[in-house]
């Protein structure tokens, strides 16, 4: 398995060559010392009896895109939710290995689930704004966080909503229902609603898969803004997708990560037949 | 052969529902056409201001059913004050919470709460609920609107957990799942996001369940005392419409006014149970949330 460090790297085309070079351990344990921002060792998951994940080893540093590809059903969605525990929302499942994000094991058990999940935010496929007004799907974070002032809160919807580039479009309807909104203001209000929350992390499982080629564009170009202050996760079935929006890429395969690496590399000069089979659509 | 059997079979289908259309069209008409004599004499206004229900009086018998309406409005509301909140947190931790094996215990016992006769209630009411008021209140007697208020909530209670935990389980578990996501605990995502987009569900729910509660006579009759004067509050005696139907019917002059008044105010109950259905009708079928 390739561990890579992408600590500085925030654009490709910033990066120097030697980028790819499998870190030795002391490297790693500085990294983790503070910089690795979602380390996993090991990682075998399991719904039930049945093995979804095997040994699956990532390195993602702080900022930036990784995208994960892979076929229907290699357990990407499965991965992301790891990181952010919603899996432990399935009955039956189990995991085996080390996750730590910041440092901190979030299979510890004395990890505090709501906590990390602040930390740790998710955008779903489909958006899922609550029937509430578009004011309250922003403000539901910070209130359910004891966040009672209207001016506080107010000054939270606009930022979030600017952050995820839909204040234009809605600030004259705060008050009216989020779920007339179209799918892609929609998606956006998730993003802004889960950067309400200050996350560290957003982890994305295929957010663009539901809505429309040009509000697609426009998720991808919020994609890249945000990057340079989240470190971002996507899951994406689109190549060109992962291609354009994401400094690293991951590829899994049946449960496996096969190859994680640089992007521009992992789609020119993979390193595994199967990845080379996968990006050229010999198969998947 | 086969195409004459199924022909049959729809005529009988289509038979037994327009019977049910008759029954209710059969109903009406004589609630009516009984009311009418009452009506045609007096006009309704009698009937619903304030005054008193003497129908026995010499000279003067006077039919105003104004004290009991306002009974039967005061021991619905206070079943509602206190079978509505029971009712939805025990639908929501059945839908949201509990383990299958817990669902499996409480289920049958909601049915079998729902199947308890209404007479049986009433003693119920009569030795465990009444005592506990006028110990709890200091008053001579238990036998009160409060008592009654309870029961009919009681009997409100099935109706509305096994609507209103529907209403919960329908709401889209995206909903829940984003409120997780953003560090949601289980209580916020239950409290903020569920029940709230359950809401017109839930209060169809309890309006259902006081519908079939309101015309509930034998338990009301058996523990609120049936005074006909003014309740002051819920611990003053009260007479529910239904109640008093039934404690009249029995030794009323067949065809008297007297008797054309006791359908008025079967008619006038008839009309609240309608109303709230159908509201609670309109509730169910403008649910955006649900029906998303
Ligand atoms: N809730 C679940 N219970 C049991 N098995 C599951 C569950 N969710 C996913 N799986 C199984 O785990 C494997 C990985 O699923 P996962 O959803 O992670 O794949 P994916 O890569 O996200 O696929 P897709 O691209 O179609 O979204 C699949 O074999 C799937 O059937
Ligand atoms: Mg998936």
């Amino acid at each position: 398995m390739v561990k890579l460090n992408t600590r500085n790297i925030k654009r490709e085309n910033e990066t120097a060559v030697g980028y790819l070079n499998n870190l030795d351990e002391g490297q790693t344990e500085n990294m983790e010392n503070g910089y690795s921002e979602v380390k996993v060792e090991g990682l075998n998951f399991f719904y039930g009896s049945k093995q979804a994940l095997f040994n699956v080893d990532i390195m993602v540093e702080e900022k930036g895109v990784a995208a994960l590809i892979g076929p229907s059903g290699c357990g990407k969605s499965t991965f992301l939710r790891v990181l952010n525990r919603m899996n432990d929302l399935i009955p039956g499942t189990r995991l085996e290995g080390r996750v730590t994000v910041h440092g901190e094991d979030i299979y510890d058990p004395a990890t505090d689930v709501v906590k990390l999940r602040k930390k740790v935010g998710m955008v779903f496929q489909q958006p899922n704004p609550f029937p509430k007004s578009i004011f309250d799907n922003i403000a539901y974070g910070p209130r359910i966080d004891g966040q009672k002032n209207k001016a506080v809160l107010s000054e939270i919807v606009e930022e979030s909503l600017k952050g995820a580039a839909l204040w234009d479009e809605v600030k004259d309807r705060l008050h009216e229902p989020a779920l007339a909104l179209s799918g892609g203001q929609q998606q956006r209000l998730c993003i802004a609603r889960a950067l309400a929350v200050q996350p560290r992390i957003l982890l994305m499982d295929e957010p663009t898969s539901a809505i429309d080629p040009i509000a697609t564009q426009r998720i991808e170009d919020l994609i890249r803004d945000l990057c340079t202050d989240y470190t971002i996760i996507i899951v994406t079935h689109n190549m060109q997708q992962a291609a354009r929006i994401s400094d690293n890429t991951g590829f899994f395969l049946q449960g496996e990560m096969v190859e994680w690496g640089k992007t521009s590399q992992l789609f020119t000069k993979p390193e595994d037949q199967r990845t080379e089979d996968y990006i050229t659509g010999r198969f998947g | 052969m086969h195409s004459i059997s199924e022909k049959v079979m729809k005529i009988i289908f289509l038979i037994c529902g327009l019977a049910i259309i008759f029954f209710l069209a059969g109903i009406l008409f004589t609630l009516l056409s009984n009311s009418w004599p009452a009506l045609r004499e007096m006009g309704l206004a009698p009937f619903i201001t304030p005054g008193r229900w003497n129908p026995g009086a010499y000279g003067e018998p006077t039919y105003s059913l104004f004290n009991m309406i306002y009974g039967t409005f005061m021991v619905t509301v206070g079943a509602l004050v206190f079978a509505v909140p029971i009712g939805v947190a025990a639908a929501a931790y059945l839908a949201e919470i509990a383990a299958p094996w817990e669902r499996e215990l409480f289920k049958p016992i909601v049915e079998v709460l729902a199947g308890i006769p209404s007479v049986v209630l009433g003693f119920f009411g009569l030795v465990v609920i009444a005592p506990l008021i006028s110990r709890i209140f200091y008053i001579p007697s238990g036998i009160t609107a409060l008592n009654g208020a309870i029961l009919v909530g009681i009997m409100a209670l099935p109706t509305i957990i096994t609507l209103a935990e529907d209403a919960i389980t329908a709401v889209p578990k995206e909903y829940r799942n984003a409120s997780l996501a953003l560090g949601g605990t289980r209580w916020q995502t239950i409290w903020k996001v569920t029940v709230p987009a359950a809401f017109s569900g839930i209060t169809a729910a309890s309006l259902l369940g006081m519908g079939r509660a309101i015309g509930e006579t034998m338990t009301v009759l058996m523990v609120t005392g049936n005074m006909i004067a003014w309740p002051e509050s819920f611990l003053d005696s009260v007479r529910t419409l239904s109640a008093n139907i039934a404690i009249d019917i029995g030794d009323v002059v067949f065809n008297s006014i007297h008797f054309h008044a006791l359908f008025v105010a079967g008619l006038l109950l008839f009309a609240i149970t309608f109303l709230v259905n159908l509201l609670a009708d309109i509730l169910i079928h403008r649910n955006p949330e649900v029906n998303k």
